[in-house]
């Protein structure tokens, strides 16, 4: 169909709407609640805000663009005096119950508000000494801050929550001026079936929903010379840190990040990756003595495994599955293995004592600052890992630290806790985890040499998917997920008896790790999480090593402190335990 | 660099247990009956609340929590259409609850000072339920009786052209 914006004519299919149609004349009409999730096929636009609003001919009112459809011979004006000025008027509004604190707010220059106020050049509020303001409670998770008082009602987190994630921890409560976001019966975050997987801060365009910040308390660990402070960092950060800097997604700057950290003061700089082959022996010898017991003939054995790297995945399950808590791994994350092994083995190699030693980690994810702080976690109550800060805290640390990031020359990792293989680096892609496991179980299963180390077949965006890969005549079946949604999806099928599975990977964030709460905002945008996937798979065909169980280090630590996989001692010191959280028990 | 600390929070032991009240097998039943009702239709949520609010009174919370599990829908869900209707309650009401409309020509004929005279009475804020249990306090806004301003319902029953100084007398018929 034909119609005409901002005397352009364009030719649309039925069912666009004018945004969209505007968008495909040049035209970016400003908006605050509309967000689509192309990749996911999902869109919110409560047409709450009213920012986008346009002229439409022959249409007394002005008509939300996100909103409204098409139609044959519609004539429409997206900045006409009529448009602008009802525009600015929403925006006055709006900001005449927002808090005024933009100098200190964590979101600042960040913000989508923000930028519409300066886009739009507001510079007085009429009769803003009026306006009531709200006054909601703050509420603080281990992860994530709800500061409802500039919530701007968009619903984004709300989408995501319940209609992308399926986890079903916010909803709109309360009508009027007292309406907000919240859990069941306003209790704190923490409280509700919350999985501290953080992409409700990754699309919320306000300071509404952000992270609880632990740099000061880093910053004072690295002016305290009793201590000894060492920092791992996790596949997906690397791949998205230079956003921060101004690069394009994508880009690798895993040796710019090491410089800085060290300049930053970190004692030994090391990465989660070394972690990852670790977690990948331990997994790896829990799948095979699994599928080594069923073709025994074993009925009790518990197939398929799932993967338990993914702490929001970890609290989602505890959540909603607490009949299926001995169907996971018992494998800790990387993090939480990264920490146990510095904290003992590492301690020991480098005459500091355990709490004299400070592991700090950087990570892509929101729900790491959580599951460091689980009681599991502590030796009489000293975390294995202290502080876990996201991607953005090191961004603004490095920022704070005055480093000119884009000029620092590469560093490499410190031995022995910093060298990895390329199985490691592709754990911050969905499907990176089963593929690493994959290229290590095939040869202690078969006994031979893995010809094949790219597993294409398990890679992809898919949010759902299944490939089988031949361990030499016998076929594993591996189920990938990720979105809590897909995660739903993928295990009721499992429980329906859908799927016969060996071995399926679940993680929370769109795209993996790389898509995670911590990382610069996606808001999103599948093209950014794409790119940052494809970074971590040049740098794992770019590795000399491509096996975890190659790893000479991992090797060492086998033989100078664990034994061998799945030994008491690495069972102690590498595997945990699930707990039944559901709300509704 | 900045060292202040704003990031004190409680440490995670486990998840806190909230506070509740268990439902008796009985209730769990009749939560279960209506919402079989309705088919466990998520879009006669409404409707369900309509008529277990009949049957209870209120809508505490393990009652959200029962029809959320019933209905497979997130309790924050039930939550939000619970608080954004104002006919739906969570407190209880009083064996005889009262509501004073404060619709425009109630008002304008002085139902303010009748709620005044409640409050007075009964010792209770508006939402209120006295101690014994016999009397709860609400307003709405009209209730279709306009020529009979201002009006109060107690229970089903409509009070007319209501003065304040009969309020006393009005409640001793609910002794």
């Amino acid at each position: 169909m034909q119609l005409t914006i901002d005397n352009k004519r364009i030719d649309v299919a039925v069912g666009t709407t004018v945004y969209d149609a505007a968008k495909q004349v040049g035209v970016t009409i400003p908006r605050l609640c509309y967000l689509n999730l192309e990749a996911l096929g999902i869109e919110n636009k409560p047409a709450s805000c009213r920012i986008c609003v346009v002229e439409i001919e022959g249409r007394r009112n002005l008509a939300p663009s996100c909103a409204t459809l098409c139609t044959e011979g519609m004539t429409v004006k997206t900045s006409s005096p009529r448009v602008l000025n009802a525009r600015k008027t929403v925006l006055e509004l709006l900001l005449s119950d927002h808090p005024k604190d933009c100098l200190i707010c964590p979101k600042s220059g960040r913000c989508e508000l923000q930028n519409l106020a300066i886009r739009m050049g507001v510079r007085e509020i009429h009769s803003i000494e009026n306006a009531e303001m709200s006054t909601y409670r703050k509420d603080q998770s281990p992860s994530i801050i709800r500061n409802m008082d500039k919530c701007v009602l968009c619903r984004r987190c709300e989408t995501v929550c319940n209609t992308v994630q399926t986890v079903g921890a916010l909803s709109g409560v309360n009508r009027g001026f007292m309406a907000v976001v919240a859990p069941a019966f306003e209790q704190d975050l923490q409280d509700s079936p919350c999985t501290f997987c953080g992409q409700c801060v990754a699309v919320c365009p306000t300071g509404a929903l952000t992270e609880v910040d632990h740099t000061p308390r880093v910053v004072r660990a690295l002016a305290d010379p009793t201590k000894t402070v060492i920092v791992q960092t996790a596949p997906a950060v690397r791949a998205a840190l230079g956003e921060a800097f101004g690069m394009p997604a994508g880009t690798l700057v895993t040796g710019k990040m090491v410089a800085a950290l060290r300049q930053i003061g970190f004692d030994y700089v090391f990465d989660t990756d070394f972690a990852a082959d670790l977690t990948i022996m331990e997994e790896g010898a829990e799948l095979l003595s699994r599928i080594h017991r069923m073709l025994e003939g074993d009925s009790n054995v518990k197939l398929p495994i799932l993967t338990s790297c993914c702490p929001a995945w970890v609290n989602f399950f505890e959540q909603n599955y607490p009949d299926m808590l001995d169907v996971p791994s018992t494998a800790r994350s990387p993090q939480q293995m990264f920490g146990a092994i510095a904290k003992t083995y590492l301690a020991d190699r480098i005459g500091v004592r355990r709490d004299n030693l400070i592991v700090v980690s950087i990570m892509p994810c929101l729900a790491k600052k959580y599951e460091c702080r689980r009681d599991e976690f502590k030796v009489d109550g000293n975390p294995d890992v202290d502080y876990a800060l996201s991607t953005r805290e090191l961004a603004q640390l490095i920022k704070e630290a005055n480093i000119d990031f884009n000029a620092l020359p590469d560093d490499n990792f410190d031995a022995p806790m910093g060298e990895s293989t390329g199985a490691a680096v592709i754990f911050g892609a969905t499907g990176g985890v089963i593929e690493a496991a994959t290229r290590t179980a095939y040869e202690l299963f078969t006994g031979k040499k893995c010809r094949q180390i790219d597993f294409h077949e398990l890679r992809g965006m898919e949010g759902v998917r299944t490939a089988s890969v031949d361990f030499d005549g016998t076929p594993i079946h591996i189920g990938i997920a990720h979105q809590l949604g897909n995660a739903r999806k993928l295990l009721d099928g499992v429980r329906a008896g859908r799927y016969h599975l060996h071995a399926i990977e679940i993680m929370a964030c769109p795209g993996g790790c790389v898509g995670g709460g911590g990382q610069p905002l996606h808001m999103g945008n599948a093209q950014i999480i794409c790119a940052r996937q494809q970074a971590l798979y040049r740098e794992d065909a770019q590795k000399p090593l491509r096996k975890s169980h190659e790893n000479p280090y991992i090797q060492q630590l086998y033989n100078e402190f664990l034994g061998r996989p799945l030994s008491p001692k690495a069972h102690h010191l590498l595997h945990t335990r699930y707990f039944d959280k559901s709300t509704n028990n | 660099m900045n060292t202040t600390d704003h990031d004190e929070h409680p440490t995670v032991d486990g998840i806190p247990e909230r506070e509740r009240a268990e439902l008796k097998d009985c209730q769990i039943q009749t939560i279960k009956n209506i919402c079989h009702s309705f088919r466990h239709d998520e879009g006669e949520l409404i409707n369900i609340l309509h008529k277990t609010q009949e049957s209870f009174g209120y809508l505490p919370p393990e009652i959200q929590e029962c029809i959320a599990r019933e209905l497979r829908i997130p309790v924050a869900k039930v939550y939000g259409v619970v608080t954004f209707y104002t006919f739906f309650s969570m407190q209880p009401k009083g064996k005889y609850p009262i509501s004073i409309c404060l619709g425009t020509a109630c008002y304008v004929r002085g139902s303010e000072k009748i709620v005044e005279a409640l409050k007075n009475e009964l010792g209770i804020d508006i939402g209120g339920i006295t101690p014994d249990g016999k009397f709860s306090l609400d307003c709405l806004r009209c209730v279709g009786a306009c020529g009979l301003a201002p009006v109060m319902l107690i229970g089903d029953r409509v009070h007319g052209r209501v003065d304040p100084l009969q309020i006393k007398d009005i409640l001793t018929l609910y002794t």
